[in-house]
C-alpha cells in the first residue's frame, strides 16, 4: 500500500507525522483516541469560534497546497452569521509532481484530518464537508470513509458531534485523474459534477461563491492537521517554532538524486536546502555533484547549483541592505524561498545531479502540463502543448537556432493570462530552465 | 418575432427526459459498440444500493454524484457505455451530455474494454529519472503489451494485451516521489520498482 514509515531524522520535529511514526500505529478509531485523539475537538466545541479562528490567525499557518495563503486571514473571510449555509471542501487532490505528503496522512492518520476539518466546520459554522481525493489514492478513499464511519459510531461526526449540539456530516469524494482539480475553485466545479474548468476571480472567490454558489473553504489536507496541534500546543508555542509569517512545521518531499529520498517534518525555516540535501537526506549519489533543484512542487522555478543570489535584507541599523546568498544557504520558509525568485509552494524538493539534461528534465515537466491543462483558456491549452513539442523535438535533434526565445516568448504570454494558477504554474518552469541554463537549450537549438 | 424564437426553447423544455434520451441517441452515433449488450439492462441489485446510497451524500444537489456514480458503474462493468451514460443522466436528472462531457475529460474513465489487470506506470519527472521510461517497457513485454501502440485517450482503453489480462498505460505523477519509480497496478501501489521485479508482479495478478 504504501512504504514503511521510516525513523525520524534527529532535526526533525513530527507533529503531522507524530503519530504515523509510532510503533505499533494502526489508522483506527480507538488508537487515535488511545493517544489523545479528538480532545482538541472536544475543548475546541467548548470555545467561541472566534477564538479558534484567532488562534489559527495567530499561529501563523500558511496553507500548505502551493499558494501558502494565510489560513486565518481565509477563514476570517466568512461571516459566520451570514445565514448562508456554508461549506469546507478539503483538497486531497495531491498531484502536484514532487509532493507526496498527504498520502500518508489519509493512508495513516484518517482520524486526525478528521479531527482538524471538525474544528475547521465549528469555527466556521459548517454542517457539511467533503474530503476530495484522488481517485489514484483508491485505499486512502475507502480507509478515510471508513474512519468517518467509525468516529459517525462514536457520535463525533454528524449529527450533535460529541453532545454539542453542532451537526456537521463528512463524505469523500473521488476525483478522476485530472491534476486541475487540486486548483480550488476547479475542485469546485468538479465536486459540483460538472467539468472541472476553473472560475474566474474576481467574483468566484470560494469564501464568497464557492461550492454550490455559497461560502466555502477549501483546504489542503496538511493544513487541517495542522489546526488540531494549534489547539493543542497553543497558537504562541506553535508560532514559536517557525518564523515570522511562517508558523509550525513544514513537510518537505525530497525525491530524485538524493541517498535518503522521502518525507521529512522540519520547523519552518529550521534547515538551508543545503542541510537538508547534504545532512537530512544524506547527500548526492557518490561521485555526483548537484545541478539543479525544484524546491516546491514542479511549478516552482528551478535552482542551479552554485547560484548566488542578491537578496536585500533589513540590516541591523533598520535599513535595507544587499546581502549575498549562495544557493545552499538559503532557507527553507516561504520568505526566503520567494526572496530569490522561486516558492516553497507544496515542500516537494526535487534535487537532479550532475547526470542529468535539463532540456530532458523540463521536457518531461512540458509533457506533463500539457496532458493536464484542462482547456478552457486557449494561452495555456496552446501554449502548454506548443512548449511540450518544441522541447521534444530539440530532443529529437531538431532544434532550430531561435528555440530558445520561442520557447521563452511562448511562456511569458501564458503566464498572467489565464483564469487559473496553471497558467503560471506551467510557464514557470520553461522560464527558469530558460534562464538558469541557457548553453543546454542553446547547444540543441541547431539541430545537433 | 420573439415569441416565434422562444417557441422551439418551450418545446423542448416540455419534452420528459426520455425525449431528451431520444435525441442524444439520433444525434451521436455510439463511439465503440462492438458487442450489442447493454450495460443499463444489467444493473445487479447490489449496484444499484450502492449507487442509491451514494447519491445521499449530496443533499444539496444531485448532480455531484456524477462522479461517483462514473466510478461506481466503471468498476462494475469495467467501462462506459452509451447505455450507461443515459441510465446515470436519467437517475441525476441530467441531459446525457452532462455525464458524457465528463467521460470524455478526466482521463480515468473509458468507453471501452481494458485488461483484467491495468498497470499504470507513474510517467513525471521523479519516476522518469528513476527509470520509468524503461519500467514501462518492461512491463509491456512481461504483460504481452505492444509497447508501441496508439493511445489517444479520449475513452480509448490503453493498450492490452491480446489475451485482454493486461493493460499497460503511463500516468501522470501519482504522488509518491519519494519511493520512485511507481506504479498503481489495479488498487495497489508498488514502490522503488526495479527492472528485475517486473516478471513476478505482473505473474502476481496472472
Amino acid at each position: 500500500m504504501v512504504s514503511l514509515i521510516p525513523q525520524p531524522h534527529p532535526r526533525e520535529r513530527r507533529i503531522i507525522f507524530e503519530n504515523i511514526s509510532r510503533p505499533g500505529w494502526s489508522n483506527d478509531l480507538d488508537t487515535y483516541i488511545a493517544h489523545g485523539g479528538y480532545e482538541q475537538l472536544k475543548k475546541a466545541l467548548g470555545m467561541q469560534p472566534s477564538e479558534i479562528i484567532d488562534a489559527v490567525k495567530a499561529a501563523n499557518l500558511r496553507g500548505r497546497g502551493g499558494a501558502g495563503f494565510p489560513c486565518g486571514v481565509k477563514w476570517s473571510f466568512i461571516k459566520r452569521d451570514d445565514g448562508k449555509p456554508h461549506y469546507i471542501t478539503v483538497n486531497g487532490d495531491e498531484s502536484e509532481p514532487g509532493t507526496f505528503k498527504d498520502r500518508y496522512i489519509l493512508h495513516h492518520d484518517p482520524h486526525q484530518l478528521i479531527e482538524g476539518v471538525l474544528i475547521a466546520a465549528w469555527a466556521l459554522n459548517v454542517n457539511l464537508a467533503y474530503i476530495y481525493i484522488r481517485c489514484e489514492f483508491p485505499h486512502a478513499a475507502r480507509i478515510v470513509w471508513n474512519a468517518i464511519k467509525e468516529a459517525k459510531a462514536k457520535g463525533l461526526v454528524g449529527k450533535n458531534i460529541n453532545g454539542s449540539g453542532f451537526d456537521c456530516d463528512i463524505y469523500v469524494h473521488q476525483g478522476a485523474a485530472a491534476y486541475i482539480c487540486g486548483e480550488e475553485t476547479s475542485l469546485i466545479e468538479s465536486l459540483e459534477g460538472k467539468r472541472p474548468y476553473p472560475r474566474i476571480k474576481p467574483p468566484y472567490f470560494p469564501a464568497v461563491l464557492g461550492l454550490y454558489m455559497s461560502p466555502t473553504i477549501v483546504n489542503n489536507v496538511e493544513t487541517l492537521c495542522h489546526v488540531v496541534h494549534i489547539l493543542r500546543m497553543g497558537a504562541e508555542e506553535y508560532a514559536k517554532m517557525g518564523t515570522p509569517g511562517d508558523g509550525g512545521t513544514r513537510t518537505m518531499c525530497v525525491s530524485g538524486d538524493v541517498m535518503r529520498p522521502g518525507y521529512y517534518e522540519l520547523p519552518a525555516g529550521a534547515v538551508t536546502l543545503g542541510e537538508l540535501i547534504n545532512d537530512v537526506c544524506g547527500g548526492l549519489k557518490p561521485g555526483r555533484k548537484l545541478k539543479a533543484v525544484i524546491p516546491g512542487g514542479s511549478s516552482a522555478k528551478v535552482m542551479r547549483a552554485g547560484e548566488i543570489y542578491k537578496v536585500k535584507v533589513k540590516g541591523p541599523d533598520g535599513a535595507m541592505v544587499e546581502k549575498e546568498i549562495p544557493m545552499l544557504d538559503v532557507v527553507m520558509d516561504a520568505a526566503s524561498l520567494a526572496s530569490v525568485g522561486t516558492m516553497v509552494g507544496s515542500g516537494g524538493v526535487m534535487v537532479m545531479d550532475d547526470s542529468r539534461d535539463m532540456v530532458w528534465a523540463l521536457n518531461n515537466l512540458n509533457q506533463f502540463y500539457a496532458h493536464e491543462s484542462c482547456g478552457q483558456c486557449t494561452p495555456c491549452r496552446e501554449g502548454s502543448l506548443w512548449m511540450s513539442k518544441m522541447t521534444t523535438r530539440m530532443l529529437a535533434g531538431h532544434g532550430a537556432a531561435n528555440d530558445s526565445a520561442t520557447l521563452k516568448n511562448v511562456a511569458d504570454n501564458i503566464a498572467g493570462r489565464t483564469v487559473c494558477a496553471f497558467g503560471e504554474a506551467c510557464s514557470w518552469p520553461t522560464q527558469s530552465f530558460l534562464d538558469k541554463f541557457p548553453e543546454e537549450f542553446a547547444a540543441l537549438g541547431n539541430g545537433k | 418575432m420573439v415569441a416565434t424564437w422562444l417557441a422551439p426553447t418551450a418545446i423542448f423544455r416540455k419534452l420528459s427526459m426520455d425525449g431528451r434520451v431520444f435525441f442524444w441517441r439520433i444525434f451521436n452515433r455510439p463511439m465503440s459498440s462492438e458487442s450489442t449488450s447493454r450495460q443499463a439492462d444489467d444493473i445487479p441489485a447490489p449496484l444499484l444500493a450502492e449507487i442509491e446510497e451514494v447519491i445521499t451524500h449530496y443533499p444539496v444537489s444531485k448532480r455531484s454524484a456524477s462522479l461517483p456514480l462514473l466510478h461506481l458503474w466503471q468498476n462494475h462493468f469495467g467501462f462506459i457505455d452509451d447505455t450507461g451514460i443515459e441510465w446515470i443522466a436519467t437517475k441525476l436528472e441530467l441531459t446525457p451530455v452532462n455525464i458524457y462531457e465528463l467521460v470524455t475529460f478526466y482521463p480515468w474513465f473509458r468507453r471501452e474494454a481494458a485488461g483484467k489487470t491495468i498497470i499504470r506506470v507513474c510517467r513525471t519527472l521523479a519516476c522518469a529519472m528513476a527509470g520509468a521510461y524503461a519500467l514501462r517497457e518492461k512491463f509491456c513485454e512481461a504483460a504481452g503489451v505492444d509497447a508501441h501502440a496508439d493511445h489517444h485517450g479520449f475513452g480509448q482503453a490503453p493498450p492490452t494485451s491480446p489475451d485482454g489480462k493486461y493493460s499497460v498505460e503511463f500516468v501522470e505523477c501519482l504522488a509518491s516521489c519519494g519511493t520512485a519509480p511507481v506504479c498503481l497496478i489495479n488498487d495497489d501501489l508498488h514502490e522503488n520498482v526495479t527492472p528485475e521485479e517486473v516478471g513476478d508482479i505482473v505473474k502476481q495478478y496472472a
